[in-house]
C-alpha cells in the first residue's frame, strides 16, 4: 500500500463493532457442501465419458530412458492410448519461475513420469501401467545429501545471504555461547486430496479441474509447457483438499492430463496414487542448521548465526530459505545467515508450509533454550532482552510487532511461571513432565489482488477472483468482507471463486491469499460505495450501511432501490506500495508446551500447547483458530513423528505414505488453545490483516523439543525427537 | 449386479477389482466419500456397511450385494443433516474438507461402537467404558485430518454424544497415560 490507511468501512476491532461481521466467529458458509458431501474436488464432476490416467514413473534414481515397450499395455483391453513420445511431456512439476525440461530422457530422480496411460476405467489404467516396459541405462547417483559437496553461493533461492559485523571475533569476545547443529528431514505436505487433474479440451480450448493453489499462475504455466496461449486455458479449482505449499506449482500429472485428453479426444482424469504424490510433487528438503550465539554476561546478544543446509535437484530453482525468520527475530550487531545448496538425484523440493520458518525456527529456538540454560536466565526473560526495536537487519520499522504482549499473555495463560527450570525433576510415576516455549515469527507478504464485487438489483451482493479456498476459509471471509463493507448479512452475499475467468490473485500461499484478496474486495466495495454515495448525493465518509440499507443524511434507501435496473460492479486492486517497502512486516506469536515423557520406554506425549498470536486484524476468530491449533499441530508431529527417509542406496522414498510417514492422529493432538493479540496493521494492507496459515508451525515444535530437555535433561538436535534417541540419555527408572 | 445404499437399490456392472468407494464414486454418482490413499491409511473413505465402519477402499464391491450401505449423502443432506454434520460446522471440524465425509461416517459408527461396550486401546475396563475425550481420540484415529482439526472434531462428537463441555486440558491429557 502506499499509505497507512484503514478503510472507512471496516471498523477498528477495538471499537463497537455493532451488526458488523468482519472478525466474528462465524461457521464456515461452506460448511454444509463440505459436511454432506456436496463439495466437489478435482477428480469429481468430470464431464461425461471422461477417460481415466496411470502415470509410469521411472524405475531408477539417475540415468537416461533408452526405450519405453508400450506393446503389451496398449494390446490390454480398455486401454485408449499409452502416451510416452509427446515433446511436451514434463520432467517434473512446473512454475511461473520455471518449466521442467520437457520430451528428456534424462532421469532426474526415481519415479519421474516417463508414460501416460489412458483408459476406460482405474482398474485397466493401472494394469495397463504395470505393463509398460521401462529400458534405461542407470548412472551413480547423488542419493545422499549428507555425503554431496555444500555450493555456498547457490545463485537460487530469494534469500541472498547476509553478513553484519564479525561474527567469529564477536563468538570469541563473548561471555557465553552456543555453537550448535541442528538437522531436520524431508517433510512431505501430504495434503489428503491427492494431486489430481481433470482436463477437457473444447476445440482449441483447454479446460483443466485442478487440485491447485495458485490457478492464475497455473493457468499461464499449462500455456507456456503446453505452447499455446493463456487465453485459451481456463482453471478450476472451486474446492482444495489441503494444500500446504505442496499445490502451489503445476503438478506433471496437470500437463499430462491435457496433452491425454488431446490426444484421446476426450477429458481426461488423473489422481496421483498416494505414492506417487511424494515423487511426482515437491517436499520440504531435510536441512542442516548451525546456530551461534554469544552474548555479555547479562544476555545481551552480540553474535548471532544461522547458517544452513539444503537440497535441491539439478530441475528445481526453489532454495528453502532456512534461516528467514532469523533476520528480523533477535537484536546483537554481529549477524550471519547463510543458506548452501547441496544438488541431489531426488524428487524437487520446493514450499511446503512456512518455507524457512517452520524449519529455522526449530533451530534457532532451541538454540535460544540451550542459551538461557547456559546464562541462568529464564528463555522468556532472554527472549524479552534481545527483542530488537527495529529490524536488526534491515534497520526498518516495524509495520506492528506484538511479540513482547505475546509472550507476555502466553506465559500467563500457560503457567509458565510455575516452571521448574532444573530438567528432569518434576515426576508423576513412571512419566517425567516438562514445559517449554518458543517465539513464533512467519514474515508478511503483502500481494497484488484484484476482486470484482457486483452489487445486484435484488440487493445481493456477488464477490469475483481467482482466489482459492484450501481449508483457509477464503469463501467465508471474503463474503464477511463483503457483507461488512455493504451492511449485508451472509445471507445476501455470494462467493464465486476458483476460476481463472475471474479476476486475478495471487490464490493461496505465503500466508498472503486472505490479507491479499480480502484487501482487493475491501476496495472493490469502495468502488461501490462510491457509486451509491453519488447516487444518493452524499459522501462516501456519511454513509452508513446496515441491514440491506444504506443511510447518508437523515434518509434511508434499501441498496436494491439505489441499482435501478443495471448491477453495480465495483473493482479492487491493492498491490505492494511504498509502505510495504519501508516496513519490516511480520506475524508474531509465542508458543508454550508440557510434555511428558515415559521414563521406562521414551514415549512422548504432548499434553498440552498454548499458542498467542500475534497476526493484525482477526478476519474470522473461529477460522483463524483453526489455522493455528493446525499449525501447531503440524509443529507437534515435526518435532515428534514426521520423517521422511530416503533409501541412499537407490533414491528411493522408504516411507512415501500414510501407513510409514507419520502425520498427526487425533490420539496424538491434545486440546490446542489459540489466542490472538489484535491490532489492525495498516501498514500491511487495506485489510489490516497479517498471515496466519504458516504462523502457528513456527516455533511450535522448538516448544515441544525444549519441554522435552525440561521434561528429561536430554537434548536431541536431530528431528524428529523419536524414543531411540531419548533412551540413552533419560534418568534412572 | 444390483447394491443397495441409502436405502436405495442401484444396478451396476463392474470389473471385479472395483472397491466398494470406485463403484460409488465412479458408477454410481456418490462422490461425497474421498479417496486419500486407496490403501486404508487414512480414512477419508469410511462408509458404514450394516451399521459398522469401514474403509470402504480396502474392500471390494463384489462382496457387498446384499449389505446395507451408507455414505455421507445418505447421512444427512442440506435442510436435514444429521447432528454430528451439524456439529461439525459449528465446531469447525474441518478445514479443507476432505476428510470430512470419512470422519462424520466414522464417528457415526464409533459411537454405536462405544455404546455397545467395544473397548479401545485405552479403555481401562474391557466391557464398560466411559466416552472420554482420550476415547474418542482414540477410536477416531483411522481418520487422517492433515488440516489437524482434531480438537473440532473431538468437541463436536463429544457434544452429539451428550458429554457436555470439554474436558479441561490436563485431565484429558492423563487418561490417555500421560
Amino acid at each position: 500500500m502506499d499509505a497507512a490507511a484503514v478503510p472507512s468501512g471496516l471498523a477498528d476491532p477495538g471499537t463497537d463493532r455493532g451488526g458488523g461481521l468482519l472478525g466474528r466467529p462465524i461457521d464456515r458458509v461452506d460448511g454444509l457442501s463440505k459436511v454432506t458431501g456436496g463439495a466437489p474436488y478435482a477428480f469429481e464432476r468430470a464431464p461425461k465419458g471422461a477417460a481415466v490416467a496411470a502415470i509410469v514413473g521411472a524405475p531408477v534414481g539417475a540415468g537416461r530412458v533408452v526405450a519405453i515397450d508400450v506393446a503389451a499395455a496398449a494390446a490390454l483391453p480398455g486401454v485408449l492410448a499409452v502416451i510416452v513420445d509427446d515433446p511436451r511431456m514434463p520432467a517434473g512439476q512446473a512454475s511461473s519461475g520455471a518449466l521442467p525440461q520437457q520430451g528428456t530422457d534424462r532421469i532426474f530422480h526415481y519415479g519421474q513420469p516417463v508414460a501416460i496411460v489412458v483408459a476406460e476405467s482405474q482398474q485397466v489404467a493401472n494394469e495397463a501401467a504395470a505393463l509398460v516396459r521401462v529400458e534405461v541405462t542407470p548412472a551413480t547417483g547423488r542419493f545422499d545429501p549428507r555425503g554431496e559437496p555444500v555450493i555456498d553461493e547457490p545463485r537460487i533461492g530469494f534469500l541472498p545471504p547476509v553478513e553484519m559485523g564479525d561474527v567469529d571475533a564477536a563468538m570469541a569476545d563473548a561471555a557465553v555461547t552456543v555453537d550448535a547443529t541442528y538437522t531436520t528431514p524431508v517433510h512431505f505436505p501430504a495434503a489428503l486430496e491427492p494431486h489430481a487433474t481433470t482436463a477437457w479440451w473444447d476445440g482449441d480450448r483447454l479446460t483443466l479441474r485442478s487440485s491447485n493453489q495458485v490457478i492464475g499462475a497455473a493457468r499461464k504455466t499449462v500455456a507456456r509447457a503446453l505452447g499455446i496461449e493463456a487465453e485459451r486455458v481456463r482453471v478450476l479449482a472451486p474446492y482444495v483438499g489441503g494444500g500446504f505449499g505442496g499445490k502451489t506449482g503445476v503438478g506433471a500429472e496437470a500437463i499430462l492430463a491435457a496433452i491425454a485428453a488431446e490426444r484421446v479426444g476426450r477429458p481426461v482424469k488423473v489422481a496421483l496414487p498416494r505414492r506417487q504424490v511424494a515423487y511426482m510433487t515437491h517436499h520440504r528438503s531435510d536441512t542442516v542448521q548451525r546456530i551461534r550465539l554469544g552474548t555479555d554476561t547479562d544476555g545481551r546478544l552480540r553474535a548471532i548465526a544461522h547458517e544452513s543446509v539444503v537440497a535441491q535437484n539439478d530441475q528445481g530453482r526453489f532454495l528453502e530459505p532456512v534461516p528467514f525468520g532469523t533476520l528480523p527475530l533477535y537484536a546483537g550487531e554481529a549477524r550471519r545467515f547463510t543458506t548452501g545448496l547441496v544438488r541431489v538425484d531426488l524428487p524437487e523440493t520446493g514450499a511446503v508450509r512456512a518455507p524457512g520458518e517452520a524449519v529455522g525456527t526449530f533451530a534457532v529456538e532451541c538454540g535460544m533454550d540451550e542459551l538461557a540454560e547456559r546464562l541462568g536466565i529464564n528463555p522468556l526473560e532472554l527472549r524479552r532482552i534481545n527483542e530488537p526495536p527495529v529490524d536488526p537487519t534491515t534497520g526498518k520499522r516495524f509495520s506492528t510487532r506484538r511479540m513482547i504482549d505475546c509472550y507476555d499473555e502466553g506465559a500467563r495463560r500457560f503457567g509458565w511461571p510455575e516452571r521448574v527450570p532444573d530438567p528432569g525433576s518434576v515426576r508423576e510415576g513412571e512419566w517425567l513432565i516438562g514445559i517449554g516455549m518458543a517465539a513464533a515469527l512467519r514474515g508478511n507478504f503483502t500481494v497484488e489482488a484484484q476482486a470484482r464485487v457486483v452489487l445486484d438489483e435484488g440487493g445481493r451482493a456477488r464477490v469475483e477472483c481467482d482466489m482459492t479456498d484450501i481449508g483457509t476459509g477464503t469463501y467465508t471471509i471474503l463474503a464477511q468482507v463483503a457483507g461488512e463493507m455493504l451492511g449485508l448479512g451472509l445471507d445476501r452475499v455470494d462467493v464465486v471463486i476458483g476460476d481463472t475467468d475471474l479476476p486475478p490473485t495471487a490464490g493461496s500461499g505465503g500466508s498472503f491469499g486472505a490479507n491479499s484478496s480480502a484487501s482487493a474486495v475491501v476496495l472493490a466495495c469502495e468502488d461501490i460505495r462510491a457509486e451509491l454515495a453519488r447516487r444518493m448525493n452524499a459522501a462516501p465518509e456519511e454513509l452508513a450501511f446496515e441491514n440491506g440499507c444504506v443511510r447518508a443524511g437523515g434518509r434511508e434507501t434499501p441498496l436494491a432501490d439505489l441499482v435501478r435496473g443495471e448491477p453495480i460492479v465495483g473493482r479492487g486492486h491493492t498491490k505492494p506500495g511504498k509502505e510495504t517497502e519501508a516496513t519490516s512486516q511480520a506475524s508474531h506469536g509465542a508458543q508454550f508446551c508440557e510434555v511428558a515423557v515415559n521414563a521406562v520406554t521414551g514415549e512422548v506425549r504432548v499434553r498440552r500447547m498454548l499458542g498467542v498470536f500475534d497476526i493484525g486484524r482477526v478476519l474470522n476468530a473461529k477460522t483463524a483458530r483453526s489455522q493455528a491449533i493446525g499449525g501447531m499441530a503440524w509443529g507437534l508431529a515435526y518435532a515428534l513423528h514426521e520423517d521422511g527417509v530416503v533409501d541412499v542406496r537407490d533414491g528411493r522414498f522408504v516411507n512415501p505414505d500414510f501407513a510409514e510417514y507419520h502425520v498427526a492422529t487425533n490420539a496424538d493432538v491434545p486440546q490446542l488453545e489459540a489466542w490472538f493479540v489484535e491490532q489492525v496493521d495498516a501498514s500491511a494492507n487495506p485489510a489490516g490483516a497479517k498471515g496466519v496459515g504458516e504462523l502457528g508451525i513456527s516455533g511450535a515444535g522448538a516448544a515441544v523439543v525444549n519441554a522435552i530437555y525440561n521434561a528429561t535433561g536430554v537434548r536431541v538436535r536431530d528431528m524428529p525427537v523419536t524414543l531411540d534417541k531419548l533412551l540413552p540419555g533419560l534418568p534412572a527408572v | 449386479m444390483h447394491f443397495t445404499i441409502n436405502g436405495q437399490r442401484h444396478e451396476a456392472d463392474v470389473d471385479l477389482r472395483t472397491s466398494l468407494l470406485d463403484l460409488c464414486r465412479e458408477h454410481l454418482g456418490l462422490t461425497g466419500s474421498k479417496k486419500g490413499c486407496d490403501h486404508g491409511q487414512c480414512g477419508a473413505c469410511t462408509m458404514l456397511v450394516n451399521g459398522r465402519r469401514i474403509n470402504a477402499c480396502l474392500s471390494l464391491a463384489v462382496m457387498h450385494q446384499d449389505d446395507e450401505i451408507v455414505t455421507i449423502e445418505g447421512l444427512g443432506q442440506v435442510g436435514n443433516l444429521h447432528p454430528l454434520q451439524d456439529a461439525f460446522v459449528r465446531h469447525d471440524g474441518y478445514q479443507c474438507g476432505y476428510c470430512t465425509p470419512g470422519q462424520i461416517c466414522s464417528a457415526v459408527g464409533m459411537l454405536d461402537e462405544q455404546k455397545k461396550g467395544w473397548p479401545s486401546y485405552v479403555s481401562e475396563s474391557l466391557t464398560d467404558s466411559e466416552l472420554t475425550d482420550a476415547e474418542i481420540s482414540e477410536r477416531m484415529s483411522g481418520n487422517i485430518c492433515r488440516c489437524a482439526a482434531y480438537p473440532n472434531i473431538v468437541d463436536a462428537i463429544r457434544e452429539v454424544a451428550g458429554k457436555g463441555d470439554r474436558q479441561p486440558v490436563l485431565e484429558a491429557a492423563k487418561e490417555i497415560g500421560a
